[in-house]
Parts: structure tokens; sequence; C-alpha cells
């Protein structure tokens, strides 16, 4: 494969890892934020204590977190075949990184939040804040800065988790890796892809520490 | 009478813990009046963060009504409940404020949540902001600003929302000597000025000797000893609140050698006898000496009390003319002999 070739290859897998890696974190985000913050909320300690479906949701949390992603994603795929319709491709895949990363991302905002200083939520309270007031102004407010650090977190997890889709025709930088890497044995291939993937993870991080330290008021 | 703005009628809070039940407060009657600056005072673990917080029902009461300004807020919906918490504020030992806002911010938050236009809020929030005195740190966020700085944004905030009363939990102890008495001025003036009732919860005598007008007296989760300031202060009645006004000192009360243990006095001076040279005069004229172990001018308010801690003769007849003068000079004392083992820790 020509030098050319080979460039293209990358560029066209790498923005495909990055489709899925995005639009997987988005959607796992919008799924497991409220139930994170639902965790808290209905903990024992916390606002609305509510220990049934505290519970419930705990061990649902737990179970999917506790499936290894690839065996996961390899159980899940029939079933997203009735669901979009295909298993194979960026979007089968999406959707199998959604459905693991958003309990990940639910105990990520949970422990997010944990760290929100009671006595500013006491004061909240004291003042006569809703249940609703008190998650939207001061529990997301004021776990911002940690939000946004697990975000990083949590995009380079479903990074790495995408790039594991490849072994199951899901394209995307770890096809490569495997298609080149592992049947063809071109070693090269293999490394390089690999640092295509490391030089990502360092961008991801490093905006995310960026982006953190800009938006956390405590420490300027 | 004058009107009861928070009533609290047989009030008891129990705790579940691990290791059973633990009463935290046991029957508690309090009646606050409009304009009071109520203290109450005790040791840690007495229960007073706890009173305090079944004012505004942070606490349940597992037992008893509390009723603030004709309502009974014990049993009320949560949107009702809400509704009367905006006219209770509260400021926090920890200043419990939001640290992703900056003071302008703070002070705009209880008035967000009550539904307050922005506009109006930001200007209602300067206004605030120049009352504590910190009109240049508008933008300022908590990480860069004092403890007492912080406590005069809480202050603020807690004026934002127009409340009949403000909580005082443990407002000062975080915050050294300087700092205390200009927060505990400022806290006063908006008592006076504003005519908001305060309720002081604290474990230092100083507090509530610059604040209050009120005390009660908490211990194990009950209160023994309520009133005046000032009359508390000339005459406490239980141990609990003899242990708290009297000198701190652990040695001060209990004479060290040989000195006499018995016939000791603790009298108190208002203004009208302290620039009298009564010790001096009753000296001379019972012809027997006295041993002193303690003696200061406290301010109470905006009036000024001495206290001392003397030795009369151990002859009986003269300790008895002693204070046979001590009384014709109208100078209140207790006999403390009794004390020196509680005192001394």
């Amino acid at each position: 494969m020509g030098a050319q070739e080979l460039i293209s290859l990358l560029a066209e897998e790498t923005v495909k890892t990055l489709y899925m890696t995005v639009v997987a974190t988005v959607i796992a985000y919008l799924v497991g934020l409220p139930i994170g913050v639902s965790l808290i909320v209905t903990s024992p300690n916390g606002i609305k204590p509510m220990p049934v479906y505290y519970n419930i949701m705990g061990i649902i949390v737990n179970v999917i977190r506790s499936v290894p992603f690839l065996i996961l994603m390899i159980a899940l795929l029939p079933y997203i075949r009735i669901v979009i319709g295909t298993s194979i491709g960026p979007n089968a895949i999406t959707a199998a990184l959604v459905v693991a990363a958003a309990p990940f991302v639910a105990r990520l905002v949970e422990s997010s939040l944990m760290e929100v200083d009671p006595g500013v939520i006491e004061a909240a309270q004291a003042m006569g804040a809703s249940t609703f007031q008190i998650i939207w102004k001061v529990l997301l407010l004021e776990g911002r800065p940690s939000l946004l650090n697990g975000a990083a977190v949590a995009t380079i997890n479903i990074l790495g988790y995408s790039a594991m889709a490849g072994t199951v025709g899901g394209g995307g930088l770890g096809d490569i890796a495997i298609r080149y890497g592992l049947y063809r044995f071109q070693p090269t291939i293999m490394w390089i892809t690999i640092a295509v993937l490391v030089v990502l993870v360092q961008i991801l991080q490093e905006v995310g520490i960026r982006i953190v330290a800009k938006s956390d008021n405590r420490i300027n | 009478m004058a009107e009861h703005i928070i009533s609290l009628k047989g009030v008891t809070k129990e705790f579940d813990t691990k290791n059973g039940k633990v009463v935290a407060l046991k029957d508690i009657n309090l009646d606050i009046e409009k304009g009071d600056s109520y203290g109450i005072i005790g040791l840690s673990g007495a229960g007073k963060s706890t009173l305090v917080r079944t004012i505004n029902l942070l606490e349940e009461p597992t037992e008893g009504r509390v009723i603030f300004d004709g309502n009974v807020l014990t049993g009320l919906k949560s949107k009702q409940l809400n509704l009367h918490r905006r006219k209770i504020s509260m400021i926090f030992q920890q200043f419990n404020l939001l640290m992703q806002r900056d003071a302008i911010g703070n002070i705009c938050f209880p008035m967000e949540i009550a539904g307050v236009p922005k506009a109006q809020a930001v200007e209602k929030a300067t206004e605030l902001l120049k009352v504590v005195d910190l009109e240049d740190r508008a933008h300022s966020f908590p990480s860069q600003l004092s403890g007492g700085q912080k406590q005069r944004v809480a202050i603020a905030r807690a004026l934002a929302s127009d409340p009949e009363v403000i909580l005082c939990d443990e407002a000062t102890s975080a915050l050294d000597p300087k700092t205390t008495r200009s927060i505990l001025k400022l806290l006063r003036q908006i008592n006076e000025e504003r005519g908001i009732t305060l309720v002081v919860i604290t474990h230092e005598m100083e507090v509530i000797k610059q604040l209050c007008n009120k005390v009660a007296v908490i211990e194990n989760g009950e209160i023994v000893e309520r009133g005046d300031v000032q009359e508390i202060f000339a005459k406490p009645k239980t141990k609990a609140a003899r242990r708290l006004f009297f000198p701190d000192g652990k040695n001060r009360e209990k004479p060290s050698g040989k000195t006499s243990t018995k016939n000791r006095l603790r009298l108190v001076f208002d203004e009208a006898n302290a620039y009298k040279p009564i010790i001096a005069s009753m000296i001379l004229e019972t012809g027997a000496p006295v041993n002193f172990f303690y003696a200061d001018l406290d301010v109470l308010g905006d009036k000024q009390k001495g206290q001392m801690v003397i030795c009369l003769s151990d002859d009986k007849e003269l300790a008895e003319k002693q204070k046979e003068y001590l009384r014709k000079e109208g100078v209140e004392f207790t006999e403390i002999e009794e004390e020196i083992e509680e005192v001394t820790e």
C-alpha cells in the first residue's frame, strides 16, 4: 500500500472513529447524566431519598457495567439490527457504545456531584429552593468542573471502546489495526494506527484539562 | 403582648443511629418575639444546631410543632414550606456560598429562586453589597475573599429575600476575634435598623453579650434557663448558665494553695455602681480584707457590666457584714463555693 493510499485510509477511518466517539459520548451523556443526577438526588442522604428507585437503578447500572464491552457488544448486535436495521458499521457500533457507556457516565456524574459541598445544598434548601432548582442551579453548576473532567475521561474511554469495535466490523481505526496489523501482519500500519490513537487521546485530554481549568472559578 | 414570630411547641427530635435512638431535643418550647435578637447557647453536642435547623425544617421534628409568623410549618407540603422558607434566611459557620458564582451572583441566588427578574435582582444585590461594605468586590469569587468578606456576602445574600428572620448558625465561629466583632456589629445593625429578628446559635458567650437581648441556655437537648441577657448575666440560676457566664478560666475560681475556698462571691456591677469604689469602701467599713480572684468588664449590648470574683473573710460574722454592705449598695452577687468541682475541668 502506498503512502498516499495509507494516508487517505487513515484519514477516512479517523473520521469514522471520531464520529462514533463524539456521537456515542453525546448520547451517552443524554442518558447517563439524568441517571447520575437521579442517583444523587434519591440516595439515602440525597435531597429526595427514594430507596426503591435508588436501589433498582443502582443494580441496573452495575449489571451493565460488569459485562466487558466486547462481550456486551456481541450480545447486543442482534438487537441493534432489529432497532436500527444493521449490525455493522459505525451506526451500529455507536448504538452499542451508548448502551455500554451510559451506565459508566452515570457513575462518573454521580461521583462528580458527590463532591458538591452539602452545606451549599443545605443553604439552597433553607432559601426555599425546589428540588429542580437545586439540581439545576446548585448541583450541576457547582459540580461543573468535576463533570467536565469526567466528560474528558468518558470520551477517551469511549474512543478506546470504539477501537475495540473494529473486531466485529465496526470500522474506524481499530478496524485498520486488526485488518492490516493482525490479519495481514503489517506491523508498520499497526504502529501507525496506535500512534494516531495516542495523538487523539492526548488532544482530548489536553482540551479537557483546559476547559476544566477555564470553567472553574475556585482556582484563580 | 408582643407578637411571636417563631414558636416551637413541644419540639422533640430523635435520631436513629447504629447505637440506637439518640434524643437530640427534648420537648422544646420556645417563643421568639418580633425584633428579638435571641441567643441560643450551649456546649457542642447540646443540640443547639439541631434546634435552629428545626425552625426552617431542615431537620423535621419527630414531635411537636413549629410556628412561623402564625403559620404552622410542620406538616406542610414542600411547595408551601418553600414559600415560608424565603422569609427565614440563614447564615452558616462555613458561609456555604456557591463557589462558582461571584459575590453578586451569590446575592442574586435567593432572588432567582423566588423568580425576581434578573435586572431587578442585580440592582438589589448591588445595593446590598454596599450595606455589607463590599461594593468593590462585586465580581470576586468566594475563593478570592477572606473569611470575613465571605460572611458579609452571605449576610447580603440573607438580606436579599427581605426576610423576617435570620438564623445565624455559629456565624462567627470560623472567624478571628477582630473580624468576629465587625460581623457582630453588622448583624446588630441589621437587627436594630431593619427590625429583622435574629436567632443566634453559638457556644461563645462573647457573641451573646455583644449581639443578643435574650438568651436560652441549652444542655443535653433541653432548655435549662432562659430570659433577658442582662438578668441571666447578673443572676444565673442553673449550673449550666453559671458555667457559661462565669469567668471561663479553669483555675480562676479555684484558689490555689492554702487560700480559703469558702465564702467566694461573684459580683456583678452595672453602670449605676460601676464607678463607685465599692470594694474599697466595704473593706474600710467592715474592717475585714477580701481576696480577689478575677475581675473583668463586659459590654452587654450597649450596657457595661463588670464582674468580679472575691473571697470574703473567714469570720462568719464579718462575712455577713460584708454581704450586708453589698446588698445595701445594690450589687448583685452569687455565692459560688459549691461550683468548684464543676468549673474545674
